[in-house]
This record gives C-alpha cells, sequence and structure tokens, in this order.
C-alpha cells in the first residue's frame, strides 16, 4: 500500500493514527472528521446566507432545519449496510427513471422547467434528486459485478446506465443536474479503470458533438449563457447582467473583503440569486480572497478525507461509489465557483452545502452518509 | 455473472481504482488551484477596477432643482410665488405591465388620453429609474385614493415638487407670463438650456414668456447635487454627501399691483391696453393688457379643450397687446409730428392754415376731411391744433415735413423698433418710409400717404408701450427712457440687452435731448396741456374737470382698417369690432412728470370719451394715493 502512505503524508497529523484510533462515534457508524468538516461548513454557510439574504433570520432558520433534517438523513443513511444500498441501488435506479419518465408527462411547470413531480398534491419531488444518488450506486453496482477493468461491453453498459437518466434530465431541462448525475455515473467507470484510448476517443467524441448539442440539444438561454460567458458586456442588462454583478462583487472583496454584512453588491440587490446560486461572491465580497481561501481549504479537507474512506473501502462496490461521491462533490464546487466567477457557463449549480435550499442539502448529505457507511465497514481497522 | 469470482482479481482491481483515485485527487488539486487562481485574479490584481465598478452601482449623482426666485411688485405683494405639488410619477423600471398599469391609473384618477400621450413622450426623454410626472397637483383625495390603492401599484409613487404659482391669476400674465414644462422646442431654442443643460438636470419648468422668460437663467438659480448610495432597483437609501443648490434671485418689479388691478377693473369687458410708465426711470408701473387669461393651468399643461378655447376666443387673450398690438396710433402722434414741424422749422409757433374742413393737395382732386365736419377755422395754429386735434393744419404739415422726416424723427422717440422692455414676444410696430414701401410694396411713395402718416394713420403702427415711451420722452423732454418692468438686483440693471442710446439718429445728426430747443418743447407741451386743461376746446377737457395737477395729453382715434372678417360672426359682432380704436397718451404732472400713460380700447370709438376718463384714473392714483387716506379710498373703489 505505498500509494497509500504517499497520499496520506498530504494529511495533516498522523493519517494512521487518525484511521486507526477507535472513536465513540464509530459505534453510530459515523466519522468523526468528515462529520466535523461538514459541520464546520455548514456553519461557516449558514453566516454567509444570513448576510447573502439580506439579514432574513427566517431564511437562515429554515436552512438550518434543512441541516437539521439532512444530517438526520445522514446518520439514517450511515446505518445501512453498504451490501444493501448495493441491492437496492438497481431497483431505485428504476423507480428513478419510471419517476423521471412521469415527470416528462406530468411534471409540475414551476420556473419554466419540469423538475418537479406534486405527490398527491402533498410533497413536491424532484426525481432528479434521487438520480443523483442512485446513479453512481447503479453504475458500481453494475461494474463490481464485471471484470475489470471493464470490457467494451461493460463499459457501453456502464455508459447507458450512467446517461439515460441525463437525456430525461436534460430535456427537463436541467442542464447542471443533468451533467452532474452524467458525471457521477461516468467517474464510477473512470476509477474502475477504463482504457486511456477510450478516455481519448470518448474526448474525441464529445468535441466532435459539441457542434449538434450546441444545435439540437441547447436551449436558447443556454446558449445565451455559454456566448455571455465569452462577452459578457455584450447584454449587459440582460444575460450578461448576472455575471458582471457576480464578477464585480468577488473582484471588489480584495484581500479581505468589505466585512461580513457590508457587501454592497450584496446588500443592494445588485447580486443576483445572491443566496442561492451566486453565494459564493457575497462570501467572495465581503470575506475577501482570505475568506475564499479559507472555504477552498475546508472543501479540500472534505475531498481528502472522503478520498480517504474510498481508498480504505473494503469492496470495489464501496471504493467505486466513495470515489465517485468524492468526485462529485468535487464539481459541485468546479463548477459553482467557475461559473459565478466567469470560468464556465451559468448552469443551475449550488455551492455545496452553502447555498440556500433543502432538497439538493438532502441529496448531498445522504450521499455523505453513503460514505460514512463505507468507512464503517472499511478495511482500516 | 456466476463466473466472475474465478477470474476477478481484487488486488488490480484496488490497484486501479487506487491509482485512477490518486490521479483524481492531483487533478482535484490542480482545478483548486486554478479557482485559486481566478479568484486571486479578480479580487488581488483586479480588485482596482472591480471596487470603482462597485461604487458606480452604489454610488450615484443626483441633481438637486434650486428654488425658483419669487417676483414681487414694488411694495412686497407675491406675484409668483412656489409652493409644493404632489404629482403621480412612474419609475417605468419598477413597473411590470405599463399598459396595465396606466388603464387601472385611468380607472383610479381622472387622466386623458392627451395626458397619457404627453406622458409617454416623456418617456423617451428620461434617463433609467428616472420618474416621469404622470398627473400634476393631486388633490387630497386623490392622494388617499393612490394610499388606499397603492399596494397594486408598483413603480408608481407620489412625488412632492415645488411649483410656480400665481396668486394674482389673470392680473398679471401678461407681464409676469408663466413657466410651463420643458419640451424639445425650449431645448432647442433656450440658449441657457444649451449653455448649462446639467444646470436643468433637476428642472422640469422653463419661463415661457414675459419676466419669467426674459429672466429665467436669474430666477432659476444653480443646481445642486447629492450623492446617494443606491440599491440595483436605483431606489435611494441615503444620501452621502451634498451640495447644497443656489436659489434663483428674487426678483422685484416696479410695477403697482394695486395699480395694476384697478386698471384692470378700469378695463373689465374691454379688448384693449393700458401702459403706465416712470418717465424718470422707465420702470412699468402698470401694463395692463384685457382680456387675459390664468397662466395657473399652463404651469403643469393646460388641457387641449381649455387651450382651444383660449386660442380661438374671438377676443385674443393669448395675446399681449402692450407689446404685440400694433395700432395705428391716430391723432396721438400729432405733438411728434408737430414737434418735427418746429424743429426742420417747417412751421413756428405762430405759422397758421386755414381749416374749411378738408386739405386738398396741389394738382390733386382728392379731398382729405378733418375729423370736424365744418373745420376749425381759418386761422389756426400748432398749439390750438394739438389741443383741437385739427387734423388739417396735420395734413398741412406732414406734406411739408415730408414722410422721410417723419420717419426719422419718429424713430427718435422710439417708435418703429423695440422698445427693449425686459420681456419677450415685443412687435416693433411699423415706421413707414419712402425706402420701407420700395423694399416692401414695390411701389414709389405717394405724397397722399404722407397726409395719413400726419394725423397717424396709413402704413404707421405703434404698440402701446411704444406709445408710453414716446409720451415719456416727451415728458423728459428728450431724454427717452428705456421700458424696465424689473427692478434691478443689488444694483446690477438686469436689463442689459436694451442698452443701446435712445434718441439719437444712427448718424448722430440728431439728439432728440440735445438738439431740440427747450422752447419747442415747451409749445408742444403746452399744446399737449390744453387737451386736458383748455376748458373750451380741449378734446379731453372732460378730464380735466376737477383735476388737482397738470397733465399733457392727446386724444386718438384709429380707424380700424381690414379687419379679418370670418363668417362665422354675426354681423352685430361685426359692426362693433369695425369701430374706432379709441387713444390717449399723457403724463403728469407737467412741471416734473412722475408717470407716463398711453391708453388704447379696441373698437371703443373715440378717444376723449373712453381712453382719457381712464388715464385721469391712473394719473390720479399714482399722483395722488400718496396719502393713506386717498390710498384707501381708491382701494376701496375696486
Amino acid at each position: 500500500m505505498s500509494s497509500r502512505s504517499d497520499f496520506s503524508r498530504n494529511l495533516p497529523g498522523d493519517p494512521s493514527a487518525l484511521l486507526s484510533q477507535t472513536y465513540r462515534l464509530q459505534r453510530w457508524r459515523l466519522d468523526l472528521p468528515l462529520l466535523l468538516l461538514l459541520v464546520c461548513l455548514a456553519t461557516f454557510g449558514l453566516f454567509i446566507l444570513y448576510s447573502a439574504s439580506g439579514k432574513d433570520i427566517d431564511r437562515v432558520t429554515r436552512q438550518f432545519i434543512y441541516f437539521v433534517i439532512a444530517f438526520s438523513g445522514l446518520v439514517v443513511v450511515a446505518q445501512c449496510k453498504v451490501d444493501i444500498l448495493k441491492v437496492l441501488a438497481p431497483i431505485g435506479y428504476m423507480v428513478g427513471l419510471g419517476l423521471l419518465l412521469l415527470v416528462a408527462w406530468f411534471g409540475d411547470d414551476s420556473k419554466g422547467a419540469q423538475r418537479w413531480l406534486d405527490v398527491f398534491g402533498l410533497i413536491r419531488f424532484q426525481p432528479s434528486e434521487l438520480m443523483k444518488i442512485v446513479v453512481p450506486l447503479t453504475v458500481a453496482w453494475y461494474l463490481s459485478e464485471q471484470l475489470l477493468p471493464p470490457s467494451l461491453k461493460t463499459m457501453a453498459i456502464g455508459i447507458v446506465i450512467a446517461i439515460v437518466p441525463s437525456l430525461f434530465i436534460v430535456l427537463q431541462p436541467d442542464l447542471g443536474t443533468a451533467i452532474l448525475i452524467a458525471a457521477s455515473g461516468l467517474f464510477v467507470l473512470w476509477l474502475a479503470g477504463i482504457g486511456w484510448g477510450y478516455l481519448l476517443a470518448a474526448l474525441l467524441v464529445l468535441l466532435g458533438s459539441a457542434w449538434p448539442i450546441w444545435h439540437f440539444l441547447l436551449h436558447g438561454y443556454q446558449r445565451q449563457r455559454i456566448m455571455t460567458l465569452f462577452n459578457p458586456e455584450s447584454d449587459r442588462l440582460g444575460a450578461g447582467w448576472n455575471i458582471i454583478q457576480s464578477k464585480t462583487a468577488i473582484g471588489s472583496g480584495g484581500w479581505d473583503g468589505k466585512g461580513w454584512l457590508n457587501g454592497t453588491q450584496s446588500q443592494l440587490d445588485f447580486l443576483p440569486e445572491s443566496h442561492t446560486d451566486f453565494i459564493i461572491a457575497v462570501l467572495a465580497e465581503e470575506l475577501g480572497f482570505t475568506g475564499v481561501l479559507l472555504l477552498l481549504v475546508l472543501y479540500l479537507f472534505i475531498i481528502l478525507r472522503a478520498a480517504q474512506i474510498s481508498f480504505a473501502a473494503k469492496t470495489t462496490f464501496g471504493s467505486l461509489v466513495g470515489g465517485s461521491i468524492t468526485l462529485t462533490f468535487f464539481v459541485y464546487i468546479l463548477v459553482n465557483m467557475g461559473m459565478v466567477s466567469g470560468l464556465l457557463p451559468v448552469v443551475g449549480v449550488p455551492l455545496p452545502l452553502v447555498s440556500y435550499g433543502g432538497t439538493s442539502l438532502v441529496t448531498m448529505l445522504a450521499s455523505f452518509g453513503i460514505l460514512m457507511a463505507i468507512s464503517a465497514e472499511s478495511n482500516r481497522r | 455473472m456466476q463466473n466472475y469470482s474465478a477470474v476477478k482479481d481484487s488486488d488490480n482491481e484496488k490497484r486501479i481504482f487506487h491509482r485512477r483515485l490518486n490521479i483524481s485527487i492531483a487533478m482535484v488539486l490542480i482545478f483548486f488551484s486554478v479557482l485559486a487562481v481566478r479568484y486571486a485574479d479578480l479580487q488581488l490584481f483586479n480588485y482596482q477596477a472591480f471596487v470603482t465598478q462597485s461604487e458606480n452601482n452604489r454610488v450615484h449623482v443626483q441633481a438637486i432643482a434650486p428654488k425658483r426666485g419669487l417676483i414681487f411688485d414694488k411694495n412686497g405683494i407675491l406675484l409668483a410665488d412656489n409652493q409644493p405639488s404632489y404629482n403621480l410619477v412612474v419609475v417605468k423600471e419598477r413597473v411590470d405591465n405599463l399598459e396595465q398599469v396606466l388603464s387601472d391609473l385611468q380607472q383610479l384618477f381622472d387622466i386623458d388620453v392627451n395626458s397619457i400621450a404627453k406622458f409617454k413622450r416623456r418617456l423617451t426623454r428620461r434617463t433609467p429609474y428616472q420618474a416621469v410626472p404622470l398627473k400634476f397637483r393631486l388633490t387630497d383625495d386623490e392622494i388617499s385614493r393612490f394610499a388606499v390603492n397603492r399596494y397594486r401599484l408598483a413603480g408608481i409613487e407620489i412625488k412632492a415638487q415645488l411649483v410656480r404659482h400665481y396668486p394674482q391669476t389673470k392680473n398679471f400674465t401678461h407681464v409676469l407670463g408663466y413657466v410651463g414644462r420643458i419640451n424639445a422646442a425650449d431645448q432647442n431654442e433656450f440658449s441657457v438650456l444649451a449653455n448649462d443643460k446639467s444646470n436643468y438636470a433637476a428642472t422640469d419648468y422653463i419661463g415661457k414668456l414675459g419676466v419669467e422668460r426674459f429672466y429665467e437663467s436669474i430666477l432659476h438659480g444653480q443646481v445642486g447635487s447629492q450623492q446617494v448610495e443606491t440599491n440595483a432597483h436605483g431606489k435611494v437609501l441615503r444620501i452621502l454627501g451634498q451640495t447644497k443648490p443656489r436659489p434663483g434671485v428674487d426678483l422685484h418689479l416696479y410695477l403697482d399691483a394695486h395699480l395694476q388691478r384697478k386698471i384692470t377693473s378700469l378695463m373689465a369687458g374691454r379688448r384693449g391696453s393700458v401702459v403706465a410708465i416712470d418717465p424718470n426711470t422707465g420702470g412699468i408701473l402698470a401694463m395692463v393688457s384685457t382680456p387675459s387669461y390664468d397662466p395657473n393651468p399652463f404651469v403643469t399643461g393646460i388641457s387641449t379643450i381649455n387651450y382651444a378655447k383660449l386660442r380661438d376666443s374671438l377676443d385674443l387673450p393669448l395675446f399681449n397687446r402692450s407689446l404685440q398690438g400694433q395700432y395705428p396710433p391716430g391723432s396721438t402722434i400729432k405733438p411728434i409730428i408737430g414737434l418735427a414741424g418746429l424743429h426742420y422749422e417747417v412751421i413756428t409757433a405762430d405759422s397758421t392754415v386755414p381749416d374749411p374742413g378738408w386739405y386738398q393737395l396741389p394738382n390733386d382732386e382728392r379731398f382729405y376731411r378733418d375729423w370736424k365736419r365744418q373745420g376749425h377755422g381759418h386761422r389756426i395754429n400748432l398749439h390750438d391744433s394739438i389741443a383741437q386735434s385739427c387734423d388739417v393744419f396735420f395734413y398741412d404739415l406732414a406734406y411739408r415735413l415730408g414722410v422721410d422726416n417723419i420717419h426719422d424723427f419718429s424713430s427718435l422717440f422710439g417708435l418703429g423698433v423695440h422698445s427693449g422692455i425686459d420681456s419677450t414676444s415685443e412687435r416693433s410696430g411699423l415706421l413707414p418710409s419712402r425706402q420701407w414701401k420700395k423694399n416692401k410694396k414695390r411701389e414709389p411713395w405717394f405724397p397722399g400717404e404722407t397726409l395719413n402718416i400726419g394725423i397717424g394713420q396709413g402704413y404707421m403702427l405703434t404698440t402701446p408701450i411704444q406709445l408710453a415711451v414716446a409720451t415719456a420722452t416727451i415728458a423728459n423732454r428728450g431724454y427717452q427712457p428705456i421700458p424696465k418692468l424689473v427692478k434691478p438686483v443689488n444694483n446690477i440693471n438686469l436689463n442689459d440687452g436694451a442698452s443701446v442710446q435712445k434718441g439719437i439718429l444712427a448718424d448722430g445728426t440728431l439728439n432728440l435731448a440735445r438738439d431740440i430747443k427747450e422752447s419747442h418743447w415747451q409749445q408742444i407741451i403746452d399744446g399737449m396741456e390744453a387737451v386736458v386743461h383748455d376748458s373750451k376746446n380741449g378734446t379731453a377737457r372732460a378730464i380735466g374737470r376737477g383735476i388737482n395737477y397738470r397733465m399733457a395729453g392727446k386724444t386718438g382715434t384709429a380707424q380700424v382698417v381690414g379687419i379679418a372678417q370670418g363668417a362665422e360672426y354675426d354681423a352685430q359682432s361685426l359692426s362693433e369690432r369695425q369701430r374706432d380704436h379709441a387713444l390717449f397718451i399723457g403724463f403728469a404732472p407737467i412741471e416734473k412728470p412722475q408717470v407716463a400713460v398711453s391708453v388704447i380700447v379696441e373698437n371703443a370709438g373715440g378717444g376723449s370719451t373712453i381712453a382719457a376718463p381712464i388715464a385721469r384714473k391712473v394719473f390720479d392714483w399714482v399722483l395722488e394715493s400718496n396719502t393713506e387716506k386717498n390710498h384707501s379710498a381708491m382701494l376701496s373703489e375696486y
């Protein structure tokens, strides 16, 4: 396990001591370092949200309740045996696919996109959220039963499992979620060791299909977002507004920011979606580059801890799922922080554990619950 | 899937997975570095640019309108005031559906289609988030109706603003003019606007006519500004800094509001003009043109119907007769013609002509009639010709002077040119000459036309202000005052547009004040004195009764020529409007003139019966109201 110790040197403290130590929480199948990091991040997020929502304590309270629910969800998921999750995965996948079909037909058309399914008028439910968890599990379920590295056929089936739900979600249309779900499935394939040749070929196919995707798959507003990325000034008050204002917010933060609650861009409503997708701009404006670095370091620790758990997973299934969750979490951060700073097109991806919103929070922490379960059954003892 | 355990190599799978995960972590670190670099680029290397941009977002400079200068009469009576007015304004950016909101507002308030159209025109000339007024001068009732419905009227606000108000309504309109909303025409033709647009950044109103327009640059003041913090919706959150506006200068008129109102009441029901001027200063004591109109509706925009009523009225209330009305002077020109005769030595004080009731030119069949059928006797001199307004004497004198001498001489009294009064829309009248007729009519001058000029008829046209100035010039024995409505502010004469030398011929050969013999002035003024004080023959002897001071005057009757005849109005009113205009000029007291007056009453017949008594009342007011008792007695008269 030389590769593992190479990696472990990156971690603060003595990683082996950290791993071998028996935590009281292990009875609860919870990983203390990861849990602490998540709670730290969530608390940090609540403070940013308080400012981003214009000191709306109701909103912060609601988010806090979401956190409580989501962390409870995490604990519940962590109790599940990984094998049970493995069995449940394909069932969940089929159910999710069925629900996506229902959404396509009967979906509640809220905010111009069919994402919600109204269940008896009681709960409004987004099947795509279920898919976020189920897709990597299902791909991992499939691959872990196959010879690895995967053959061409195995790979093809894995890709189909990963891509099909995303096709429905793109049609809703929700490009951000579709990309993230497809990515979570494809990460499993990548971690399972598909050949470099295939990866190169896939890259070429992707580039080759850029033109038809641009013309046939993307909606007008999505094309506009990409165009705006390259030249936000072309439409200052329209599509370019968001990106100009968020860059202004970030840039005007400087080293140490304008101070918590003192960001003019966010407090004076120049920043759109400041409490949801663009919340990083509030943080950057008010806490400056130091605040951004602090957040990045927190995220990095979470990713490294999650990677560590995936490393130590007992089964191939656990490794693949853990790795995929880790990388998907990273992609959230990358896409969100990239889009808000104008590096990537604006796709509706929240900043994990900081953006306001309950649904994605529950999903996100549920996947960390899976990581905890994997951790609890790891062979590191 | 049965056989997987046989070939599945768990260790190999782990090895592959670990390698891939390590690569992934390396990628994560790379991408995190990219993000960090990106944020550092924005926050550290482009910090200045973005800080500037965010400040520009946040801080706006708003102009603050200066308070417009007030206008007072000579006694400090307020003639033009600023009153708070509540306007319904629309911020287009905050309105979801403009058409819907407009139709809602139309149901709530009385807003006609025309003001909607005007509002839409205003919408095109605004800056983002600027509040555009839709309805002006809301009543208390309308304000409360708005308050009740406010919840469904996003983007609609009530804004307080100081708006011009004329408390004396129609009595002073032709003097003061009025302010109105700045329109596209003002932007082009108003030099004040063109030169310093920023000074009007917060101003909605501008002088349109009269004193309000002439003194616009002084009345307006200097715009102020404030730096405000606004949010993305343009709402002002707090004021960061302020430069106070400098208010406009208050103006004091020479005008006596009581006299003005008194004259207005004397002229009630008549069309005409009365101008009273102080010959010593040129200050206008009263300037009345009737009928008049209330200027207040014009400030915020008069309705089309009401405007059409004023515009189409046969009595022309919008027409400022004092400055724009061009009338034949009739016999009121005779003192000037007489003085010309004396000066050019065509006649002496003792020259006489026979007046059989008509005059005839050599080699001309035509009879030029005297107004008095039987004539004024067979030996009438200048003095009596003025006193009795003998036409034949002046036919003869005019003929012998020649039109060009009359033209040159009369021009020294300010006839045929702008008086230079500090107001707008003044007309120059017409002082005909051979040259003028050649240029305009492409015809030679006929000797008979000179005779008409001699009695102030024919082509000759004068405005009431010109007649008043000419009368003041006679009163001053040659010194011609420049008529002024507004007193100098801080000892600066504001009316510097008319600083040209008056009373001097262009080539400098004749200076009224220098070159006319004192005896000639005396002889003319004596004649004018007899008009009032010769209780047997003076044409205005009726007003000389019971007079406590000495007055010089001259009556006039101007024939109405070529009245525009519309088919609509009936024969009775037609004949009424074809009657002669009654005129009177005069000044008093003779020894030390304090006031000169010109009176024109349209279609009133003879000057002695209608115009002269009005003049007498003006003189009485000015000369005898200095005692408190008389003043209150006169005030009670109207």
